[in-house]
């Protein structure tokens, strides 16, 4: 088998445009207890349908060769027998009884619900994810990072392509970890083969599930729910890293927190916020308003020419501030900084022909973000 | 042939034939010609499910976007669902049904007939309507065939609320049919006919029948809910104003459960009516092949959740439908013995309709297999929405029920028509079907367990090379169906003559009348012994 596979890849190599890719024909024994116990549980079931299969198809063509008429086969009149249809029913239930056993040992150890080492509540929205280190507070958005020109088949694509983030989830390995899933929108659902672990993220109810990574590493995963037009844009990457370097992690996110609150104190240009905001608009709302701002109308409208970006600040700040619930226009008060919002409203004000001419200062920013 | 004298009796006593031109079709009553409406339309509806089948897999064919936009992508893969379900798969049973039951069960037609003519005359209506939205403005339903809330609900394009009035219109149009059939059954069998003596196709187009009439009215209602919440504030699915979006998924399964049986019954009965036939020997267990049938129904009510097993439900949840699941696999398992155990010590020869038959078995056996595997919890969390999922489905679906409604249509056709079609070029569309279908969806288990989630319209480069396989093979199976087309045309064109019963091994009460078979048949009921 594996030596068809190889030959069939050498022939497949000869095209070009897949000549890079690996042959993946199995699932990931992965990097947690659990993920090893579902491997060989999977495993096992497969022999043994593997085996009902050897059975049931020999003896299927072996009555094919056998029992042809061209071969001068005659019928035989059989038709009915107690004794076999009972022996046949019950096998098989046996057969099932012996794989359940091991299964519902897999389930329940996968439940088990006792104390963890630390708590991180993750949050689909439409097309990114959230992570919170609950009492940490560490709290930011992982969105992805692969460049549209690849997608579009205008560069080359990296070996990470559509399982590459801007900032992956840290955790520290050999730790009991409990992730807490919900959702701002629509149903997600947060899967990382390595971890054995998929989960419905949903929203206004919140899902529980352990996970122990033994081994340092990155690990990637994608949403495998469908969550809208970018569903297959919301990758999952895992950095497993031993604790010191955890540690270390977190000191680091804490301090950029004060960064970002000093650069908000600072005199912005007008230059210096659109060219900041045109970053920000690109990465957080172009999947939905489009780079020229045109929007996808009637669900996403347009920003070039709306009346709400052209009208009086406030309401425009309202907006992408606190979001408009029952859209897929969520809050983005919390995704971004105070800096990082000043910009990108007065990149909307002023770019694709929209001359509000006025700015937002991070400043005046901040004031609303300490309010709430 | 000795029957033949038998035909002129009860034939053409008081017959009258078939209207002229189009008020033929649009006023008939008669059971065959609805039947072959409702098999055309099916067709067509094949052709267009598959089509946006081709979009897809050429849209797959390489890593990166090339032809479509993910959210016109989204549009293709939920039409495509819908349309092969409740246009292509259904429909095409209850043709069989309108055809064949009568003829089986030795009535001189439907017992509702004009019930019959309406529940027809619904589907293009609703087929046009759903297939408008794709014209509307922000398109057409872009939240997958399961249609999950609040994706469906809040998050949907304005074109929902068609979506859902043309779902009720197919409801409907499904529940007459049930109720055709049940009536049917029930009150007009000949005399002599018990139910323990019903060919297999009928046995298994009654439980269908039941299982419709339990859960069309499940899907309404869930269709309403949506409705309710999208127009009418209330929230059922919305976790803010109190619902529970997982309730959605509940209701929806608690139909769509059922309904994949709604889907293969029908076709276990095509495969128990040909197995026997070709391998000159009776149906093995018939009396364990019904109760079988009966076990597969009720068990479908109680499985639903499994379609579930990442939603976060308690472990007691997850270890019952766990276990009621894995039940499921013994009355199927039985069925397949039996299947095998009818051809084991048979005199077997293999017509085009047998080839499809025993692919159904084999095929259908696969996919039952991977479904014993998804069954288990654990490793299902893996599994879960991935294109294992997708590769199980199919291999039930496809050589499932599709197989099954080909291997009836070779098989009944020369009974229709009058024409026996060409052997040779059908087998060959047997074998390209065959290999195209299995180019296509055997290395989706790989890609799946390899990790590639399902409905997405690009992906990660590891899965690149399998996926060009599939779409190849999609190309492949796609286009063979053109094949089927022209065995159909050149058989009605210029088929040679049918005998009445063209397969040296049938029986039943459809041999026993002339091919083609007359407008009406068995005005007076023959009598069974
Ligand atoms: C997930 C899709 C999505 C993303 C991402 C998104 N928006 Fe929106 N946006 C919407 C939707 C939907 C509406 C319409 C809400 C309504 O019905 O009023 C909207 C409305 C708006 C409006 C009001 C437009 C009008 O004329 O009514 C503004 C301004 C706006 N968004 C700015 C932004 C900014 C700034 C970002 C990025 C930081 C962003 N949006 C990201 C979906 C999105
Ligand atoms: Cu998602």
């Amino acid at each position: 088998m594996l030596q068809n596979v190889r030959i069939l890849s050498v022939l497949f190599a000869l095209f070009p445009a897949i000549a890079w890719s690996e042959w993946e024909v199995n699932m990931t024994r992965g990097v947690t207890d659990t993920s090893a116990a579902v491997f060989d549980l999977h495993m096992i079931v497969f022999y043994i349908c593997v085996a009902i299969s050897v059975v049931v198809f020999g003896v299927m063509f072996w009555s094919i060769y056998h029992h042809r008429k061209s071969k001068g086969a005659e019928s035989h009149p059989f038709h009915e027998s107690t004794s076999i249809e009972i022996l046949w029913t019950i096998v098989p239930t046996i057969i099932l009884i012996i794989i359940l056993v091991p299964a519902t040992k897999t389930l329940v150890e996968s439940y088990d619900t006792s104390e963890s080492d630390m708590d991180i509540q993750v949050t689909g929205y439409q097309w990114k994810w959230r992570y919170k280190y609950i009492g940490q507070d560490v709290d930011f958005f992982s969105v992805m990072t692969t460049p549209s020109d690849e997608i579009y088949n205008k560069a080359d694509k990296n070996p990470n392509y559509l399982l590459e983030v801007d900032n992956p989830l840290v955790v520290p390995i050999n730790k009991k970890i409990r992730f807490l899933f919900t959702s701002n929108d629509v149903i997600h659902a947060w899967w990382v083969p390595a971890l054995a672990l998929k989960k419905d993220a949903i929203p206004g109810f919140i899902n529980e599930s352990f996970t122990k990574i033994n081994k340092p590493g990155i690990y990637r995963g994608q949403c495998a729910e469908l969550c809208g037009k970018d569903h297959g844009f919301m990758p999952i990457v895992i950095k497993a890293v031993p604790e010191e370097e955890y540690i270390a992690w977190l000191d680091e996110r804490k301090s950029l927190k004060e960064k970002e609150a000093s650069a908000s104190q600072k005199d912005w240009t007008m230059e210096e916020l659109m060219a900041k905001g045109e970053q920000v608009y690109n990465k957080s709302c172009s999947a939905c308003h489009q780079p020229t701002g045109v929007g996808l109308p009637p669900v996403f409208p347009a920003l070039k020419g709306s009346a709400i970006a052209l009208g009086p600040m406030d309401d425009h700040l309202d907006i992408v501030f606190n979001g408009k619930s029952g859209t897929g226009m969520s809050g983005f008060g919390e995704q971004l900084s105070a800096v990082d919002l000043a910009a990108v409203v007065t990149y909307e004000r002023n770019a694709w022909g929209n001359n509000v001419g006025d700015i937002l200062l991070p400043a005046d920013v901040e004031k609303m973000k300490g309010g709430k | 042939m000795t029957t033949q004298v038998a035909d002129v009796e009860h034939g053409h006593e008081n017959g009258h034939g078939p209207a002229t031109g189009i008020t033929r079709w649009l006023f008939t009553t008669n059971h065959k010609d609805i039947g072959t409406m409702y098999l055309i339309f099916s067709l067509v509806m094949l052709f267009i499910g598959g089509s946006m089948a081709f979009v897809i897999r050429a849209e797959l064919f390489q890593p990166g976007l090339q032809l479509v936009e993910p959210a016109f992508f989204n549009q293709m893969i939920t039409m495509h669902g819908l349309i092969m379900v409740f246009g292509a798969v259904m429909p095409a049973f209850v043709g069989l049904a309108n055809w064949m039951i009568p003829m089986m069960i030795g009535a001189p037609d439907m017992a509702l007939p004009r019930l019959n003519n309406l529940s027809f005359w619904i589907l293009p209506f609703a087929f046009t309507m759903m297939m408008s939205t794709l014209f509307m403005d922000g398109g057409g339903p872009n939240f997958g065939w399961t249609f999950y809330a609040p994706l469906s609900t809040t998050y949907a394009p304005p074109s929902t609320t068609f979506f859902i009035l043309a779902i009720h219109m197919m409801g409907a149009s499904s529940i007459m049919g049930a109720i055709n059939v049940v009536v049917t059954i029930v009150n007009m069998r000949a005399p002599g006919m018990t139910y323990m003596k019903m060919p297999m196709f009928c046995w298994t187009w009654l439980i269908t029948a039941f299982l419709l009439i339990a859960v069309m009215p499940v899907l309404a209602g869930v269709v309403t809910m949506m409705l309710m919440d999208i127009h009418f504030g209330t929230s059922f699915f919305d976790a803010g104003g109190g619902g529970d979006p997982v309730l959605f998924q509940h209701v929806f399964w608690f139909f769509g459960h059922p309904e994949v049986y709604i889907m293969i019954l029908p076709s276990f009965g095509v495969v128990s009516e040909v197995i026997p036939t070709f391998a000159r020997k009776k149906l093995f267990g018939y009396h364990s092949m019904v109760y079988a049938i009966v076990a597969i129904a009720v068990l479908s009510f109680v499985v639903w959740a499994h379609h579930m097993f990442t939603v976060g439900m308690p472990l007691a949840g997850e270890i019952f439908f766990m276990y009621t699941t894995m039940l499921i696999a013994v009355p199927t398992g039985v069925k397949i013995f039996n299947w095998v155990s009818t051809m084991f010590r048979g005199s077997m020869t293999f017509e085009t309709p047998m080839l499809y038959a025993i692919a159904f078995v084999i095929l259908f056996t696969i996919g039952g297999l991977s479904g014993i595997m998804l069954a288990l919890a654990p490793v299902d969390f893996v599994y879960h929405d991935t294109y294992f999922v997708v590769a199980h489905f199919h291999y039930v679906l496809v050589p499932g029920a599709i197989f099954g409604i080909f291997a009836a249509v070779y098989y009944w056709l020369p009974k229709w028509s009058g024409k026996m079609y060409d052997e040779s070029l059908a087998k060959f569309h047997f074998w390209v079907s065959f290999i195209g279908l299995n180019l296509t969806f055997f290395p989706m288990h790989f890609v799946g367990l390899a990790g590639m989630p399902r409905r997405i319209p690009d992906y990660p480069l590891q899965f690149a090379d399998f996926n060009m396989i599939v779409s190849i093979g999609a190309f492949m199976f796609g286009t063979s169906q053109l094949i089927f087309v022209y065995v159909l045309i050149k058989t009605l064109r210029s088929g040679e003559k049918a005998p009445q019963r063209p397969w040296e091994g049938a029986e039943g009460l459809e041999w026993t009348v002339p091919s083609p078979a007359p407008y009406h048949t068995f005005a007076t009921p023959p009598k069974v012994d």
